[in-house]
């Protein structure tokens, strides 16, 4: 990383504690999505009015908003039960909205993949004597991923890029360490241009990763005049 | 809940939402304008065109909306002869930035959507069209164009929900849209629960007519067809209307 008036060191830091925020989302919000579209899905109807608001909700907030309520909001609520101000960390609020807001789209993402998989699949399972832990694991899970990659991995993309709203409240990500350098240097346009090209560079990286990806999930479907669609 | 703040902050908030609806649809616009001509370049056999178009796409989809708007804002200011031309009256004001990223924003993610839609015509439409002597224009004009708009449709409708939630951004530059609004009241009284809940009922509420009226559109363009296409089930070896909204990144 060049020196870029001594700020380069900060800016690599910045990049890491993105790629952390972002990753962490990432593992929360699949797990968060897949509650949710077993809810869904699921024979409780109570639950499946829950996760519909959920999603409805969550969806139809912008996630600056959503980052603002839960940082701002947290503080207030988090003082209030302690009786004394408490601060709430800017990565700890942004990792629980974003993961909140993509955990909301994943779930539509599961549900989706999970509705794909022929209802045959499963019954045969069930004949030849699966339980509902193999059944998942060996039938659903496997097709499931096929159906639900190519969304998971726009979501990681627009996750990857929401981090940087998490610098609003002051979390020290790239988009925020790139802040302060144009304040202090003046130069805002080059360490704006630095973090843009960074973020390029972890999206076509995670572009052909999911490249990789999809291809091994899609081995073994037959492909009908060898061209994928 | 402290209802009298609510009540106080109601009409600010409405304003915000006005400057919200303004700004959205302007970019949308803009940015669809912009998509029309982009998209077919996208779409076309010509290796160059589609590479270029594609360059300028994959950079405005791989970068964070809020790194533009500070390019723009933060960014071209300093450059002296942008500040000596004409330009300079319009870029010196957060507004103009803010729409001009929008909308170069929205363009990106309009002409991918389009490109989807205009592969996903079927190839025996267009060779129909060449046979009866049709020109690229009119074929583009009268068979491509009317056919992948109905295809793209579901996915340009959530791409638009997207720009609404975008366009929050705005607040990041000192614009006075619905979240920027909800954030000064929230500094002058300290409540934010009441506010940041009210803005987001707000925009839950124009989400919810644009999705309606989304919806009504699509039924109206497709009440041709036996079965609606953005419904399950659609004719055998047609391209599903997804196919636009799963090679693009969501905003």
């Amino acid at each position: 990383m060049p020196d870029l008036h001594g700020f380069g060191g900060q800016i690599l830091s910045g990049a890491f504690t993105t790629l952390e925020v972002a990753l962490t989302s990432l593992i929360f919000g699949l797990v968060i999505g897949l509650l949710g579209a077993t809810a869904k899905l699921g024979p409780i109807k109570g639950m499946r009015v829950l996760a519909g608001a959920y999603t409805t909700i969550i969806r139809g907030i912008p996630e600056l908003l959503i980052i603002l309520i839960l940082y701002f909001g947290g503080t207030v609520v988090l003082s209030t039960l302690y009786g004394d101000y408490v601060e709430v960390n800017a990565f700890t609020a942004g990792v629980f909205s974003l993961s909140i807001v993509f955990g909301a789209y994943a779930t539509e993402v599961f549900r989706a993949a999970i509705l794909a998989i022929p209802r045959g699949q499963i019954e045969a399972a069930h004949a030849l004597g699966l339980g509902p832990v193999l059944t998942f694991r060996l039938v659903m899970f496997p097709q499931m991923l096929r159906y639900a990659l190519p969304g998971l991995g726009n979501l990681w993309l627009s996750l990857l890029k929401d981090t940087a709203l998490i610098s609003v409240v002051g979390l020290e990500d790239l988009m925020r360490k790139a802040s302060v350098a144009a304040g202090t240097t003046h130069d805002p346009l080059t360490f704006y241009a630095v973090a843009a090209a960074l973020y390029l560079s972890f999206t076509s990286v995670s572009l052909a990763g999911l490249n990789v990806l999809e291809l091994h999930a899609n081995r073994g479907v037959r492909v009908l005049g060898g061209e994928r669609r | 809940m402290n209802w009298p703040i609510i009540f106080d902050a109601l009409p600010s908030l409405i304003n915000g939402a006005l400057l919200t609806l303004q700004l959205t649809s302007t970019s949308v616009l803009l940015g669809l304008i912009a998509a029309l001509p982009l998209g077919l370049m996208r779409a076309s056999t010509s290796k160059l065109l589609s590479g270029l178009v594609l360059s300028y796409t994959f950079v405005l989809r791989g970068t964070p909306l809020l790194v533009q708007i500070f390019l723009i804002y933060y960014g071209l200011s300093q450059l002296s002869w942008i500040r000596a031309s004409f330009a300079w009256s319009m870029l010196k004001e957060p507004y103009w930035c803010a729409l001009i990223a929008f909308s170069l924003n929205h363009s990106a993610y309009a002409t991918e959507i389009l490109r989807g839609g205009i592969r996903a015509v079927a190839p025996g439409e267009i060779e129909a069209a060449k046979a009866l002597g049709m020109s690229y224009m009119l074929r583009t004009r009268r068979i491509v164009l009317p056919v992948a708009w109905r295809l793209a449709l579901p996915a340009y409708a959530n791409e638009i929900v997207l720009m609404l939630k975008a366009s929050s951004l705005a607040s990041t530059i000192t614009l006075m849209e619905l979240t920027g609004t909800s954030r000064k009241i929230v500094a002058e009284t300290f409540s934010p629960y009441e506010v940041f809940i009210s803005a987001g009922l707000i925009y839950l509420g124009i989400t919810f007519v644009c999705v309606q009226i989304f919806g009504l559109v699509e039924r109206r363009i497709n009440r041709h067809q036996h079965r609606p296409l953005s419904k399950k089930g659609r004719e055998p070896g047609e391209v599903s209307t997804d196919a636009a909204s799963q090679d693009r990144f969501i905003a």
